[in-house]
């Protein structure tokens, strides 16, 4: 066997992984706030990317309509800033009147969401691929690809490193803060949110803010990576298997499960892959997460569903 | 027993209360007031509007009529989480808990109004936010203590029995500091011994805190007990209203339980 190889068929395993995990972290987010799989999570990265590249573009709208376009930094304030009035926008028109509903009917909600936003995307920016640079360096590794023979693209460490600091700030704002608590019972039970004194509104318009921002960064990768495009909606459908084998309510399980959804499907592409004709890489990660589920079906690291009857 | 306290000025008044869901009347022209300190038993048959009522007063229902005056101001309508922000705790029929967390962590969310630290601070666990989450726990692991729930800090309250959830739910009520505290059936589906501990607490509360309790229960013999006061609904209308001695021989309340036909 080629070590050599392993390794590297490995790393680039993980590096895809962090890149599913930046996404599925969005769903774990609104999950743990809402107790809703948010559909739109997928559309809310690209929409944000394609935001983002607005704000960068001469032919963009802002440069039409204000004659300049921003730099990089000032940028990204800004569509921070957008899907901050995104996040507050769905509270007001979509959720506000959906409070204390079942799990399903916010679900349905947010695919409803999906397609008003990638609609709206459509419309506001085209739906052509556009190469988002921000200047993140591009390229292999040089170091590792010197010194190892080791072909890591240097955006994929740079996505890592970014999805890390990501889940330390999370854990901490979830387990540590008056809001994190707030945000779990709020997941838990409306009603006996709001009879302690919870203002569901705020909880919702700060996480969907925050899943918002979390899509921006996915957004950013996978837009630097292969250019904004829509089929960066999709991406979203990967992120459902790395929630099942992390569990739904579990940043650390969204970043695990990336890893090992990301590495598996590369191992297999290559060592399974040519037994079978090839294009495992396809249906690796719902094969996997359909036996998780037969075994394991709240997650590596999802809170086990307790129900007395 | 303690001392009871001095029945005090009106905390909590309202006026004319109608409610209504599509064609159904669940509440026409409720009034009542309840005073500081006391214990206000509302009961009545099934589907009366006892729960509407406490909704109403909480804010989870905006009735269509009517004034509702807490503390000196008077509103048409409550808003759940101002309601707690302002003094109002509640429980619920169907113990309405967090149930992925333990007992020590719902009893925390109760405190949540009483937390003023910024999110930094929370974050870092330094300087002012850590005492005060410090002091949070202490009065937090008093309610506990006071409970008798110490061996069940831990565990999450969705494995819980029945009896003890009811508990914890008290608990984070408890933890707010409640001005006025609405307990749904409290003692719901309990035994004699549980329901005994559960009034025994609830006289507790009352007495070594003073806080201001309405309370929906079934059972008489408790009612009569804990109560310093019965307002009786029926068909969503007020048919009583007075200390439990009068209410108890009041002529439409006992036609109202023994089911004497309506003509």
């Amino acid at each position: 066997m080629d070590w050599l190889f392993l390794t590297e068929v490995i790393l680039s395993g993980l590096m895809t992984g962090v890149m599913y995990s930046l996404v599925a972290l969005g769903f774990v987010l609104i999950f743990k706030a809402s107790g809703v799989f948010n559909f739109a999570q997928g559309v809310m990265a690209l929409f944000a990317a394609l935001a983002l590249y607005d704000f960068l573009a001469p032919e963009g709208w802002f440069n039409q309509l204000f004659g300049f376009t921003l730099p990089v930094p000032v940028a990204i304030v800004a569509t921070v800033g957008v899907m901050i009035i995104v996040a507050w926008l769905i509270e007001r028109l979509v959720l506000r009147h959906l409070v204390n509903q079942e799990g399903i009917i916010l679900f349905m909600a947010t695919i409803g969401l999906a397609y008003v936003l990638e609609g709206t995307g459509d419309i506001l920016f085209g739906s052509d691929v556009k190469p988002l640079d921000i200047g993140l360096p591009r390229g292999a590794h040089d170091y590792l690809l010197d010194g190892y023979g080791i072909y890591i693209e240097k955006l994929e460490i740079i996505a890592a490193a970014t999805a890390a600091v990501l889940v330390t700030v999370l854990a901490i704002f979830f387990q540590k803060t008056r809001i994190g608590r707030a945000l779990r019972a709020v997941a838990d039970d409306h009603q006996a949110a709001l009879s302690v004194g919870i203002s569901l509104r705020t909880i919702w318009v700060i996480v969907w803010a925050v899943a918002g921002i979390v899509a921006l960064v996915a957004g950013i990768m996978w837009g630097s990576k292969s250019g904004v495009q829509f089929s960066l909606s999709l991406i979203a459908l990967k992120a459902l298997p790395v929630l099942i084998l992390g569990g739904f309510t579990s940043v650390p399980g969204a970043i695990v499960g990336g890893l090992i959804i990301g590495v598996g499907e590369k191992l297999a592409e290559i060592y399974v892959g040519p037994m079978v004709g090839g294009a495992i890489e396809n249906w690796f990660a719902y094969m996997l997460a359909l036996a998780f589920l037969l075994v394991r079906p709240q997650g590596l690291f999802g809170e086990k569903i307790i129900e007395r009857v | 027993m303690t001392t009871r306290k001095q029945i005090g000025d009106v905390v909590l008044a309202v006026d004319n209360i109608s409610l209504t869901f599509g064609g159904v009347r669940a509440l026409t022209d409720i009034s009542f007031e309840v005073r500081a300190h006391q214990v206000l038993s509302i009961i009545g048959p099934n589907g009366a509007g006892k729960s509407s009522m406490l909704n109403v007063i909480n804010g989870f229902y905006h009735p269509q009529k009517g004034l509702i005056t807490y503390r000196g101001v008077t509103r048409k309508q409550m808003r759940p989480h101002e309601a707690a922000r302002q003094g109002i705790a509640r429980t619920f029929q169907n113990i309405a808990l967090f149930k992925g967390m333990s007992t020590l962590d719902n009893i925390m969310t109760g405190r949540n109004t009483l937390m003023k630290r910024n999110l930094l601070w929370q974050a870092l666990r330094r300087g002012p936010a850590e005492r005060e989450e410090l002091a949070h726990r202490e009065r937090v692991e008093q309610i506990i203590d006071f409970l008798e729930i110490e061996h069940i800090r831990k565990t999450p309250v969705g494995k819980l029995p029945y009896g003890l959830q009811k508990r914890v739910e008290l608990g984070r009520a408890l933890a707010a500091e409640p001005t006025l505290l609405l307990l749904d059936e409290p003692m719901a589906g309990m035994n004699i011994e549980e329901k005994q501990d559960m009034s025994r607490f609830v006289l507790d509360v009352n007495s070594e805190f003073g806080t201001t309790i309405v309370l929906i229960e079934h059972d008489m013999g408790v009612v009569m007990d804990i109560s310093d006061h019965v307002v009786v609904l029926d068909y969503g209308r007020k048919i009583g209203d007075g200390p439990p001695d009068e209410v108890r021989n009041n002529q439409t309340v006992i036609d109202a339980y023994l089911g004497v036909s309506h003509d």
